[in-house]
């Protein structure tokens, strides 16, 4: 018993140095990682710079209806009456009818404005982030449109499974200050 | 109408040469029309987050209270119903303490990865807490552990030889996370998470499968994630033998009575060890001094397999996938090209640089190849030599690395029945004891 009772004291002694040990690795260790930045660390975001609306925005992410959603920067919009995000390459007429839109949902509300100009508005609940609109207007248009992770929506994942399966590399880890990364007429924002 | 479709479509038989420039100028409008702003939902307030690390806390030292001081099981039941609504379906899971390891690896790997407050305290304090008081954390804190646990139906007995081999893949799972993270190809902890899917209720098919083969296996396996798969409890497994208050089956002096032998669904407690025979002692000696010379040996096999297996590891990385793809292009050797080459093309960077980045990505493959392979080899090594170590023991004991302090098995120590004043005469106790 008292050889039991010298080892049980023993073994106390060495674990209570391992503890002071083992508490100094694990704060000092994360202290000299010096956790900084902002509270809520960072977000995930797009760069539309480097979007390639490859249509991955509207099938990886873990929530569905998908995070990202079209949006639209409308001091960049040409508000065009033809618009490239808007109708399909080749409408049959210049008129809402789903079969000219490009967007598969009819998420893109279209309202005139005045002669000739037109406003295009995302109805988001109804986008999916497909990006077909974003691709057009891109392409031919001003670029107004942009796919962006929506943050009322995100859960911010850990690892974001979009950024793993975007062929551009277009995911970004953005501080969540500053969650957006719209591309604007006077440049990024 | 057609009017204004002429000039447009003149427009793009031009070169689309500035991409995303202003193609057509925003006009001015003379109704007074005011344009909309692209709205930007912010997202969750960091004072949020603080909150989830302030309820952590509190978890951590309720669980700890509930576990040694009450020996509560019904306490810890309640407190990881909370933590699974909480943490699990109301936080969805994330950030987690198993997850935030990889994020630790990037802040260390990377220095322009800055680690945030807040993943880095859902990574210190469930280690700090389990050097005080044993791994409180899995008991009645980590979702993904409650989710198992709520679900244990009929627990099997595994085999010893099974339970040993089963649990070294946590870590070589840790070590992977680890290459992963540090060469910055993937999170697959994050990736393969099996219950993330349930907590958000929705997922990829693949994903919920996973989840749903685990909640079943889980039935009747206790806790299969946390014994055969979890990385952040092989960190737990590190420190939670040092505890200054660990986990007793009995609160008073054990009598040997063998009743609680069977009470844990984990196979965490120890049952007393004969007294060893001078002459096996000496053959254990042997082939003790055996392994030990046997170790380094593994560590540099380990690490020469781990060196030369490195090319494969490194297609893990999106970078060198698609220098790998676009290299083939090339050369001719593949027709037509993948979404990756085709944005990279769409881009116009020159090939030479995603070259030069393949190959130093290649590089940084090697090394951690080689570590993660001497890693492997060392982990086989110890785990031998831990084998053939016979740690005296007197009375039935939890393993303190192994227990995950769910507090089942105090209900089956006749001790405590006294302690509760449950029982008037000792030797008759209830053999059907609460498993819950
Ligand atoms: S996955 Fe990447 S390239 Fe594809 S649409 Fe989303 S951001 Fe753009
Ligand atoms: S972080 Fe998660 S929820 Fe947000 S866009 Fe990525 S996958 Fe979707
Ligand atoms: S072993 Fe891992 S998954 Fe299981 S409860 Fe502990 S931390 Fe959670
Ligand atoms: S508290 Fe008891 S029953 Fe629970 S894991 Fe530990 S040894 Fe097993």
């Amino acid at each position: 018993m008292a050889d039991n009772s010298e080892r049980m004291s023993r073994r106390e002694f060495l674990a209570g140095k391992v503890r002071l040990a083992g508490a100094l690795a694990v704060c000092g260790g994360v202290a000299l990682l010096r956790p900084r930045g902002a509270i809520a660390g960072t977000v995930w975001q797009i760069d539309p710079n480097k979007c390639t609306q490859c249509g991955k925005c509207a099938t990886e992410c873990v929530l569905g209806p998908s995070a990202v959603k079209c949006v639209h920067v409308h001091a960049m919009c040409g508000h065009c009456e033809l618009c490239f995000g808007f109708f399909e390459a080749q409408p049959n007429a210049l008129t809402t009818a789903a079969e000219n839109q490009r967007c598969p949902t009819g998420a893109i509300k279209r309202r005139f404005i005045e002669d000739p100009y037109f406003e295009y508005v995302i109805d988001e609940p109804l986008c999916i982030g497909c990006g077909k609109c974003v691709e057009g207007c891109g392409t031919f248009g001003n670029g107004s449109l942009q796919l962006q992770v929506r943050h009322d929506r995100c859960e911010n994942c850990n690892q974001c499974a979009i950024a793993d399966a975007c062929p551009s590399d277009a995911f970004v880890r953005v501080p969540a200050t500053r969650p957006y990364l719209l591309k604007s007429a006077e440049g990024e924002q | 109408m057609r009017r204004s479709l002429g000039p447009a479509l003149a427009l793009l038989a031009l070169p689309a040469a500035a991409l995303g420039e202003e193609r057509f100028p925003p006009p001015e409008f003379s109704t007074g029309y005011q344009m909309p702003a692209p709205t930007t939902p912010p997202p969750r307030a960091g004072t949020l987050a603080v909150l989830d690390v302030v309820l952590l806390a509190v978890a951590l030292s309720l669980a700890a209270y509930l576990v040694l001081k009450r020996r509560s099981r019904n306490g810890v039941f309640a407190l990881m119903l909370f933590s699974l609504a909480y943490f699990g379906f109301y936080r969805n899971g994330c950030v987690c303490p198993i997850g935030a390891i990889q994020n630790v690896v990037v802040a260390a790997t990377d220095r322009s990865y800055a680690l945030p407050a807040v993943v880095a305290a859902f990574f210190a304090l469930p280690l700090l807490f389990a050097l005080f008081f044993g791994r409180v954390f899995c008991a009645a804190v980590c979702p993904m552990g409650a989710v198992q646990d709520v679900v244990l139906a009929r627990p099997a007995r595994i085999p010893p030889w099974l339970e040993h081999a089963l649990g070294l893949l946590p870590y070589l799972y840790l070590g992977a996370a680890v290459l992963f993270a540090a060469t910055g190809s993937a999170f697959v902890i994050c990736n393969y998470d099996p219950f993330v899917s349930f907590f958000r209720m929705s997922g990829t098919v693949k994903l919920l499968s996973l989840g749903a083969a685990f909640l079943l296996l889980s039935m009747f396996v206790g806790r299969p994630y946390c014994r055969f798969v979890c990385p952040y409890g092989v960190l737990l497994r590190w420190v939670a033998p040092w505890a200054r208050w660990p986990v007793t089956i009995t609160p008073d002096t054990c009598t040997q009575c063998r009743l609680c032998e069977e009470s844990c669904p984990f196979g965490a407690i120890r049952v007393p060890t004969p007294e060893p025979d001078p002459a096996l002692r000496h053959e254990g000696r042997g082939r003790l001094a055996v392994l030990l010379l046997l170790l380094p040996v593994l560590v540099a096999a380990g690490g020469w397999l781990g060196a030369h297996g490195s090319g494969r590891l490194a297609r893990a990385h999106a970078r060198v996938q698609l220098a790998d793809r676009v290299w083939i292009e090339e050369q001719g050797k593949v027709r037509g090209t993948t979404d990756a080459s085709e944005a990279f093309r769409k881009h116009g960077h020159p090939t030479e640089e995603l070259y030069r980045e393949a190959a130093e990505l290649r590089f940084r493959f090697r090394d951690a190849g080689r570590l993660f392979g001497a890693w492997v080899g060392l982990v086989f090594g110890l785990k031998l030599i831990l084998l053939s170590i016979r740690r005296r023991r007197d009375n039935y004991e939890a393993d303190r690395a192994a227990c995950l302090a769910c507090a089942r098995c105090y209900r089956s120590c006749p001790q405590e029945h006294a302690r509760l004043g449950l029982v008037i005469d000792e030797t008759e106790v209830p053999d059907a004891v609460d498993q819950r």
